[in-house]
């Protein structure tokens, strides 16, 4: 893949999970560097957006492509950043932030053991997202900002180029989604390309240069002030609604 | 006997066994010696040299697995895969009593286990079903099959039954500690390998996914393992009471430890210190092994709670039912 090339790109991507589709025929191109939200209503197909861009999910039409392969075969998963809105493990599960952002290590490692550089960088990320000094805590013993921005130091653990988060800032107190789309922003300005699905409408026009309004369908792809201007919003919620109220 | 003239005269199991007899050999020698030492009678007869081995590996393998599946909220599968290999050992028995096959029952239950716990992936994957459905509709089948296998030849089959519903010390033979070791050492060098990836897969699985962990083939690796490990806890243990060891030992490390690894320690101690002690309760109580330890496990269980709550007390933020860090600590962070 060469510098100009786009890190992520669907052209006229369909899928469903039954014979209804629940994306279609939506075409984005993500190049390196940028800062993208993606909004729209609840079932609105966003999170499966996502994971046709990961390519956890094959189009049932149209192509996905990741970093120039095609998503679903994609293998260098060092190259991208996972947040969602919490782990899949149960909530008693004793695990510490370090081996949360251990993890971020393992796509390098594969059976290996970490060596000495793999702990450098995994203080180095904790140091970065500022939870070094509660590195030794169990994770579910955090807030759930706290517990956001482990997540985001597994992904720079793993050096990744690509952060793709999925609503991280779900229940997350008014005061630590600012702390949290503040790192974002510093991570986004140090070159890191940033994929975010949000309900937050206020945290995306706040902090993305480049909004995509989905409801199935694109209703709007361009930067954040035009989308503010523009009607998409209502269109696609079917609804007046007010930037700075969730979506 | 010398190891060639044994292997000319034994079996082909037992040929390939041979090294392992070999090793219980020194095994048996070392406990003769420690019942001379200490005097204790229990390790003076060669069956519970075996019984304590087999109950030593099930205290490590058991809870290496176990501390996998409660963290993805699977501890049911173990109970699952036990009633299924209750059905591999009928179909042992039935085997060995209709066309004389000569076949350990144990060997019949390892591969109708593996089998079944790829069924109840399977079952998963095709149907969308959530993971209890096909562990009950396994369960079931599992056990239903075992019944009327040994409902067809009641005579031959059900005096020897209940040894593998309850467990039993004494009937530990050789070439099933033989087998047993084989089992360990195929499951702990196997998580040994792939600890990263199963860790990954238990904690997030999407994550895992997107990171290029196959996660299908990592959950299909950690119920075969499953299957092995219940296979080899069945001697002692039980079909009923076998899945308590890949469950209560956990639950136990987890209201303590601190870390991942330290509570993956934690309960392999606090099994071994179950089996142990169970196992002398056991022998000089005359009672089923299965069940003392179980009550043990379940007695330090009990402990653990009371030891979690009262550090919570005592304000170690560490132990699993703590509160929440306050927004005072979370603005410490930024």
């Amino acid at each position: 893949m060469s510098e100009a090339d786009p890190v992520v790109e669907l052209a006229d991507v369909s899928f469903g999970y039954t014979s209804a589709r629940v994306v279609e025929d939506v075409s984005l191109r993500i190049d390196p560097g940028e800062y993208v939200a993606v909004v729209g209503p609840n079932g609105s197909g966003k999170s499966t957006l996502m994971r046709l861009v990961l390519g956890l999910l094959r189009p049932d039409a149209g192509t996905a492509r990741l970093f120039g392969d095609p998503a679903h075969k994609f293998d260098d998963g060092a190259r991208i950043g996972y947040v969602a809105q919490q782990a899949s493990a149960s909530k008693e599960m004793p695990i510490t932030v370090r081996e949360v952002v251990r993890m971020g290590r393992y796509p390098h490692v594969g059976f290996g053991r970490l060596s000495a550089e793999d702990h450098r960088i995994v203080d180095r990320a904790l140091d970065t997202v500022g939870m070094y000094d509660f590195a030794d805590r169990r994770i579910t013993n955090l807030s759930g900002g706290q517990r956001q921005r482990a997540f985001i130091a597994r992904a720079l653990a793993s050096e990744a180029d690509l952060l793709v988060l999925d609503e991280p800032t779900v229940g997350v107190d008014a005061e630590s989604v600012d702390a949290f789309y503040d790192l974002l922003e510093s991570l986004h300005a140090d070159g890191i390309t940033v994929l975010l699905i949000e309900h937050d409408l206020r945290a995306v026009t706040e902090h993305a240069a480049r909004v995509v309004c989905l409801n199935r369908e694109v209703y709007f792809d361009g930067p954040t002030d035009a989308f503010v201007e523009s009607d998409a919003l209502a269109r696609a919620f079917g609804t007046a609604m007010p930037v700075g109220g969730d979506a | 006997m010398g190891a060639p003239a044994f292997l000319l005269q034994s079996s082909p199991t037992d040929a390939v066994l041979w090294p392992l007899y070999w090793l219980l050999g020194l095994w048996s020698a070392f406990l003769s010696w420690l019942g001379g030492v200490t005097g204790l009678e229990l390790l003076q007869y060669g069956f519970m040299h075996r019984a304590v081995l087999v109950g030593l590996c099930i205290g490590v393998m058991a809870p290496l697995i176990g501390t996998f599946l409660v963290h993805r909220q699977l501890a049911l599968i173990g109970d699952a895969l036990a009633h299924t290999a209750f059905a591999g050992v009928a179909v042992g028995l039935f085997l060995n009593a209709v066309v004389d096959l000569g076949v350990s029952p144990y060997l019949t239950a390892v591969v109708v286990a593996m089998l079944s716990a790829l069924l109840i992936e399977l079952i998963s994957e095709a149907t969308d079903a959530y993971n209890d459905v096909s562990m009950a509709i396994v369960l079931s089948t599992g056990f239903a099959l075992g019944t009327v296998l040994i409902s067809l030849n009641a005579g031959g089959l059900a005096v020897g039954i209940n040894q593998y519903l309850f467990g039993n010390l004494s009937t530990v033979s050789a070439e099933n500690a033989a087998i047993l070791l084989v089992l360990f050492g195929v499951v702990v060098a196997t998580v040994a390998v792939t600890r990263n990836q199963l860790l990954y897969v238990t904690f997030d699985e999407t994550a895992a996914a997107v990171s290029g962990i196959p996660v299908g083939w990592y959950n299909r690796l950690m119920v075969m393992l499953t299957a092995l490990v219940v296979v080899g806890a069945m001697q002692i243990m039980g079909v009923i009471l076998v899945a308590a060891m890949l469950v209560v030992p956990v639950a136990s490390a987890a209201q303590v430890a601190s870390s991942f690894r330290s509570s993956l320690l934690t309960s392999v101690v606090l099994a071994e210190l179950a089996v142990t002690l169970g196992i002398g309760v056991a022998y000089y109580g005359e009672a089923t092994a299965g069940g003392v330890i179980v009550l043990v496990a379940v007695a330090i269980y009990v402990v653990t709670v009371l030891a979690g709550k009262l550090r919570s007390r005592l304000g170690d933020t560490t132990a699993a039912d703590v509160g929440r860090i306050s927004a005072e600590d979370e603005s410490t962070a930024d």
